[in-house]
C-alpha cells in the first residue's frame, strides 16, 4: 500500500510493517478513540484515553516527519486503491510538520483541560466533550493529510460538526453560547456548501477528485466558466471557514462564548487549517498561473486584508472583554496572512505560512491564559482582570510574553513573521503596505496594552487573595508562552518549513503536500 | 585588569551582572539592606567588566561575537568600538552613583515597591549595555525596545492617575515611533543592502539615490524617538512623573543617550559621514535640530516646575548631538560624541539636585525655592556647577563639546548655526541661573531665615557632589576622550 506514486509499476505484495501504516494511524487513532470513550461511558477513563490518543498522534506525526524530513514524499493509498480513483494520503516535510503542530497543540490543551475544564463544563459532560474534541482533531488532521479534494470536504465536516457542539458547551457558563454556536452552524454550513459546490463543478469539468490530477487538468482549461465558478465557490466557502474579513462575523461570538480550552485549540488550529486548505487549492490545485488570470488578488484579497488589519484591530481595542478582544485580533492577524498571499511572491507566502504557525501558538497561549483567569475569577472582562498581575503572577507573566508576541516585539515569534511580511512588501516595491503593516502593529500595541494595564496597573479588588492556578495548568500555558520566545529566536525549523512550503506553492508543484 | 577576561566574556559579563540584578531584587523582596548592598556590588561588577573591555581593546574595534543567528543576515551580535565603549563606561559608572542616590531618595521619600523599582532599573541597564555593544542595527533595535519596556514601569511607578497617563504617553510615543518609523527604516536598509552590520564608512554608499537617502535619514531621525527630536519630544516631559533617580540616570543619561547614540551609530556606521556630506542628505536635519535647540530652550523658560524645565533643557541639548551628526563632518561627530558625555555628567547632577530638594522640602516649583541655597549649600553649589557646564563655560566639561560643535559649523560654513549655538547658551543662562540666584540671594520676604544646615541624608547629597566634581574633572580630561574617539573619524 505504501509505494511510489507511479501507476505503471505493478503493485508488489510485500509484508507491511506498522511503520508503513503511519499515515492512516495518524487519523484512525483519534477517530477510534472518540467512540470508544462514549461506549465505555466511564467518566474517569475519558480524559486518560483522550490524552493518550493525542499523545500517540504526536508520536505518529513525529515519526512521519522523521521519514520525510529529507524531502521525500509518502503516498499512502487507502484500501490499496490506486489514485486517482482511490483516496490518497500524501505526506511530506511540510504537512508532517503541520500535523505535528495540530496534534501538539491538542495535547497541550488537553493536558490543561484535565484540571481547567471543570470550571466551565460540568463533569457529567466531560466524556462527551473529550470524544468530540478527538473527532475535531481527527477532522483537522484529515484535512491536512489527504490528497483528495472530496475527502477534504468530508474531514472538514467532521471537524466542523464537532466544533459546533464544542462551542455550544459554553452554555454552562452563558446561554448565549447557543446563539453563537447556531450562528456559526449556519455560516459554517453555507461555507461548506459553497465548498462542496465548487468541488462538484470541478468534478464536472475534469472528472477527477485527486488534487494532483485536478491540477493537471485545470491547467488545460483556464477559460472554462465552470472551473472559474468552482474557484469562486471554493474561495468564498473556505473564506467563511477561515473567518477572512468580511466573512468573519461568526467568529467573535463563537470565540467569546465557547469554553476556553476549545477556543485555545480552535484558534491555534481550525481557522489556520481553513487558510491552509485555501492556499492548497489556490496554489496547488488551481496553480499560480490561474491566479494571475482571475482578478482575485488585487480586487479582493489585498483590499480586504488591509481593511481587516485596521477595522478588526480597532474593534479589538474597543472590546471590554479579553476573550472578545483576542477574537477580534485573530481576524486582524488573519489580515496579515491574507496580505502575504496578496503580495503574491515567494517571500510573501513565506510570511503567510510562518505567521500561520507563529500566530497559532501565540493565540493558543493567550486563550489558555484566559482559561486560567476564568478558572479563578469566573470571567475575563477587564473589570474582572483588575490587579490580577499581583494575585496571579505566573499566569499574567505568561500572558505578557504571549501578548508581546501578538504585537510582534523583537525576540518573539510574532516579530519574525512581521519582519518577513514587511520585507516582502519592500521586495515588491510596495512601500505603502510596509507602512500600513507597521501602523497596524501600533493598534496591536494599543489593544494588548489595555490588557496589561488592567492586569498590572489597576489595584486588586478589596480583600483579593493571591490565588494562582495549579501548577499542572501553568505548565502547558508556559510551554506555549516559552515556545513563542523560542520560535522568535531560533527560526531554523519554522523558517525552513515556511520557505519550503512557499517554494512549493509558488512553483505550483504539489511539493507542499 | 587587562587579560582577566577576554573581550567577549567581558561583554557578556557586563550584561549578565545587571540581569542577575533583576533576579536578585525580585528574590530578595523583603530584605532591603541586603538587596541594596548586593545591587551596588552588581553595579560595581558591571563597571569593572566594562573597564576590563576598555583595558583589552582601548580605542580599537574588536571582532564581532555572534550570540544568536535568527535568520541569515539577522543576528544578535556584539562588538566593541570606541563610541559604544564610551557609552557603556558612562552608563555603568553613573549607575553606581545613581544607585546610591536612589537608595537615599527612595528611603528618604518613603516610596513604595523598592524591589520592583530596582529590578526594573537593573533591567534598563542590561538593555543599555546591549545597545552599547550591539554590532548591528537589529541587535540595537532589540535592546532599544527592551529599554522602552523596562523603563515603563519606572515611569508609572507611583501608580497615580497622573503617573499612568504620563507613562502611557511615554510608551505610546517611544513604541509608536520606533515600530512605525524606525523599523521601516531598518527593514528598508536591509532590503537595499542585505545587511545591517555597523560597518566603518557606512553600508549605503552607492546603493541609494540622494533623494531616497534623505528620506531614509528622516525615517531614522524621527524613528529614533529617544533622541527627542521635535516633534517627537513629548515623551520626555511626560516621563518626569517618574521618581527622580529615574529621571536622573535614565532620562538624562541612559534612555536619551541611547537615542542620540543610535543616531550617531546610524550616521557613522550605516550612512557613513562621507556619504552624508557628499549627498547632502542631512542638510534639512541641521535646520530641524537648530529649531529644536532654540524652541525647547524657549519652552524651558516658561516652565516653573523644575523637572519640567530640566526636561525641556534636555530636549534642547540632545539636539546638539543630532546637529553634530547632521553637520556630517568629523569635527561634528566628535563634538556630538563628546557632548554625549559632558551633557550626561551635567544633567545628572541637575536632576539629582532637583530630587534632593524635593525629598528635603517637597517643593517642585522654582518659584517656591527662594532662600533654599543657604539651607542646602551642597545641592545648590552642585546645581550651579552643573548649570555652568550645561551652559558651556570653562572650566566645566560642557565648554569643550560646544566649542567643537561651533568649530564644526564654521567648517561647513553654516554660520547661522554658530549664532544658534550662541543664542542657545544665552537661553541656558536665562533658564538655569534664576534658581541659583533665588536659592542664594533671595529670602522669603518678612520671614526670619534661620541659616541651618539642612541637607538630606548622606546618600542623597554625596552622589550629586561627586557628579558635580566630575563636571570639573572632565574639563581637564576632555582631550583624552577626544583621542579615544579619534578612530571614529579615521578614514577607513
Amino acid at each position: 500500500m505504501a509505494s511510489s506514486v507511479s501507476l505503471s509499476e505493478p503493485i508488489h505484495h510485500v509484508a507491511l510493517s506498522l511503520a508503513d501504516q503511519l499515515p492512516i494511524l495518524q487519523i484512525i487513532i483519534p477517530f477510534i478513540t472518540a467512540p470508544l470513550i462514549v461506549f465505555l461511558g466511564v467518566r474517569q477513563l475519558a480524559w486518560p484515553l483522550a490524552f493518550l490518543a493525542s499523545v500517540l498522534c504526536v508520536v505518529t506525526s513525529s515519526l512521519l516527519l522523521k521519514q520525510v524530513i529529507d524531502g521525500s514524499e509518502i503516498s499512502y493509498q487507502l484500501g490499496g486503491w490506486a489514485p486517482p480513483l482511490g483516496i490518497e494520503y500524501r505526506v511530506d516535510a511540510v504537512n508532517a510538520f503541520v500535523l505535528l503542530l495540530i496534534s501538539g497543540i491538542a495535547s497541550v490543551v488537553l493536558f490543561w483541560a484535565r484540571l481547567g475544564l471543570k470550571a466551565e463544563v460540568p463533569e457529567r459532560s466531560h466524556a462527551l466533550f473529550y470524544a468530540l474534541f478527538l473527532l475535531c482533531l481527527t477532522g483537522l488532521m484529515g484535512v491536512v493529510i489527504t490528497g483528495d479534494a472530496f475527502n477534504v470536504f468530508v474531514f472538514l465536516e467532521i471537524s466542523s460538526l464537532s466544533t459546533y457542539v464544542l462551542i455550544a458547551q459554553g452554555c454552562h457558563q452563558d446561554k448565549r453560547a447557543f446563539t453563537a454556536s447556531y450562528n456559526y452552524l449556519i455560516m459554517g454550513t453555507i461555507g461548506a456548501t459553497f465548498f462542496v459546490i465548487g468541488i462538484g463543478f470541478l468534478y464536472m469539468a475534469t472528472g477527477t477528485l485527486n488534487m494532483a490530477d485536478l491540477a493537471d487538468r485545470i491547467a488545460l482549461q483556464h477559460d472554462n466558466r465552470t472551473i472559474q465558478a468552482a474557484f469562486a465557490f471554493i474561495v468564498v466557502g473556505m473564506g467563511l471557514k477561515a473567518a477572512i474579513y468580511p466573512l468573519h462575523l461568526w467568529m467573535p461570538n463563537a470565540y467569546t462564548f465557547a469554553p476556553s480550552p476549545v477556543v485555545a485549540f480552535l484558534s491555534g488550529t481550525a481557522t489556520k487549517m481553513a487558510l491552509y486548505v485555501l492556499l492548497r487549492f489556490m496554489f496547488t490545485v488551481f496553480q499560480p498561473a490561474f491566479l494571475e488570470e482571475v482578478p482575485l488578488i488585487e480586487a479582493i484579497i489585498l483590499p480586504f486584508a488591509i481593511v481587516a488589519m485596521f477595522a478588526s484591530s480597532i474593534s479589538a481595542f474597543a472590546q471590554r472583554d479579553l476573550k472578545r478582544m483576542l477574537a477580534h485580533s485573530s481576524v486582524a492577524q488573519l489580515g496579515y496572512m491574507m496580505l502575504g498571499i496578496g503580495l503574491f511572491s515567494h517571500t510573501g507566502l513565506t510570511a503567510t505560512v510562518i505567521h500561520l504557525f507563529n500566530h497559532g501558538i501565540t493565540k493558543a497561549a493567550l486563550f489558555l491564559g484566559v482559561g486560567c483567569y476564568v478558572f479563578v475569577v469566573g470571567g475575563a472582562s477587564y473589570e474582572k482582570l483588575k490587579g490580577l498581575g499581583k494575585t496571579m503572577p505566573w499566569t499574567s507573566a505568561a500572558m505578557v510574553i504571549a501578548g508581546l508576541s501578538l504585537v510582534g516585539v523583537p525576540g518573539t515569534a510574532g516579530f519574525v513573521s512581521k519582519w518577513i511580511l514587511v520585507q516582502a512588501a519592500f521586495e515588491q516595491g510596495w512601500w505603502i503596505f510596509a507602512f500600513l503593516i507597521v501602523l497596524s502593529s501600533i493598534l496591536a500595541v494599543a489593544y494588548v496594552w489595555r490588557m496589561i494595564e488592567a492586569l498590572y496597573l489597576a489595584s486588586p479588588a478589596e480583600g483579593a487573595m493571591s490565588q494562582e492556578v495549579p501548577f499542572l495548568m501553568l505548565l502547558p500555558l508556559w510551554a506555549l508562552a516559552l515556545s513563542t520566545l523560542y520560535f522568535g529566536l531560533f527560526t531554523d525549523i519554522t523558517l525552513g518549513a515556511a520557505k519550503a512550503a512557499a517554494s512549493g506553492l509558488m512553483s505550483g508543484s504539489s511539493g507542499m503536500f | 585588569m587587562a587579560g582577566v577576561f577576554d573581550t567577549s566574556t567581558a561583554i557578556y559579563l557586563s550584561m549578565l551582572f545587571p540581569a542577575i540584578g533583576v533576579v536578585l531584587n525580585l528574590l530578595l523582596r523583603d530584605q532591603a539592606n541586603l538587596r541594596d548592598t548586593m545591587t551596588f556590588g552588581i553595579a560595581f561588577g558591571t563597571f569593572l567588566s566594562v573597564l576590563c573591555i576598555l583595558a583589552n581593546e582601548g580605542s580599537g574595534t574588536s571582532d564581532t561575537f555572534v550570540a544568536l543567528s535568527i535568520m541569515p543576515g539577522l543576528e544578535i551580535a556584539f562588538n566593541v568600538e570606541p563610541l559604544g565603549l564610551l557609552f557603556a563606561v558612562l552608563a555603568s559608572g553613573l549607575w553606581m552613583v545613581t544607585h546610591l542616590y536612589g537608595i537615599g531618595y527612595m528611603r528618604g521619600n518613603n516610596e513604595k515597591d523598592h524591589a520592583r523599582f530596582f529590578a526594573c532599573f537593573s533591567f534598563a541597564i542590561f538593555s543599555v549595555m546591549g545597545i552599547a555593544f550591539s554590532a548591528n542595527m537589529f541587535t540595537l533595535f532589540l535592546f532599544y525596545e527592551a529599554l522602552t519596556v523596562s523603563t515603563y514601569p519606572l515611569v508609572a511607578h507611583k501608580r497615580t492617575a497622573d503617573a499612568i497617563k504620563g507613562a502611557r504617553t511615554y510608551l505610546a510615543i517611544l513604541m509608536g515611533s520606533s515600530i512605525c518609523i524606525q523599523m521601516v527604516a531598518i527593514i528598508w536598509t536591509y532590503a537595499i543592502t542585505g545587511t545591517l552590520d555597523f560597518t566603518a564608512g557606512g553600508i549605503l554608499e552607492g546603493q541609494i539615490s540622494h533623494m531616497m537617502a534623505a528620506i531614509l535619514l528622516a525615517l531614522y531621525a524621527f524613528g529614533i524617538g529617544k533622541a527627542a527630536l521635535m516633534p517627537f519630544h513629548r515623551w520626555l516631559p511626560a516621563a518626569m512623573v517618574a521618581p527622580t533617580p529615574v529621571s536622573a540616570l535614565l532620562h538624562a543619561v541612559a534612555v536619551v543617550k541611547a537615542g542620540v547614540f543610535t543616531m550617531l551609530k546610524v550616521g557613522i556606521y550605516i550612512f557613513g559621514i562621507d556619504f552624508l556630506a557628499e549627498t547632502g542628505a542631512s542638510d534639512w536635519l541641521i535646520w530641524l535640530a537648530a529649531y529644536s535647540i532654540i524652541a525647547a530652550s524657549v519652552v524651558a523658560m516658561t516652565k516653573d516646575n523644575l523637572k519640567a524645565r530640566l526636561a525641556y533643557s534636555t530636549i534642547s541639548q540632545l539636539s546638539y548631538i543630532t546637529l553634530g551628526v547632521a553637520l556630517a563632518t568629523s569635527m561634528g561627530v566628535m563634538g556630538g560624541g563628546l557632548h554625549m558625555v559632558t551633557h550626561a555628567m551635567g544633567k545628572i547632577t541637575l536632576f539629582m539636585c532637583a530630587g534632593s530638594i524635593y525629598v528635603v522640602t517637597h517643593k517642585t516649583e522654582i518659584s517656591q525655592m527662594t532662600g533654599l541655597g543657604r539651607r542646602m549649600p551642597v545641592t545648590f553649589i552642585a546645581f550651579l556647577i552643573g548649570s555652568l557646564s550645561i551652559i558651556g563655560l570653562p572650566p566645566f566639561a560642557g565648554s569643550w563639546s560646544k566649542w567643537l560643535l561651533i568649530l564644526a559649523s564654521a567648517d561647513t560654513g553654516e554660520f547661522i548655526i554658530i549664532g544658534v549655538l550662541l543664542i542657545s547658551s544665552l537661553l541656558n543662562v536665562a533658564y538655569l541661573m534664576p534658581l541659583v540666584a533665588k536659592g542664594f540671594f533671595m529670602t522669603d520676604s518678612g520671614k526670619k531665615d534661620p541659616i541651618t544646615f539642612g541637607e538630606g541624608p548622606l546618600l542623597l547629597w554625596i552622589p550629586l557632589a561627586l557628579t558635580a566634581f566630575g563636571c570639573i574633572v572632565l574639563f581637564f580630561y576632555a582631550g583624552s576622550i577626544q583621542d579615544f574617539l579619534l578612530p571614529l573619524i579615521a578614514t577607513p
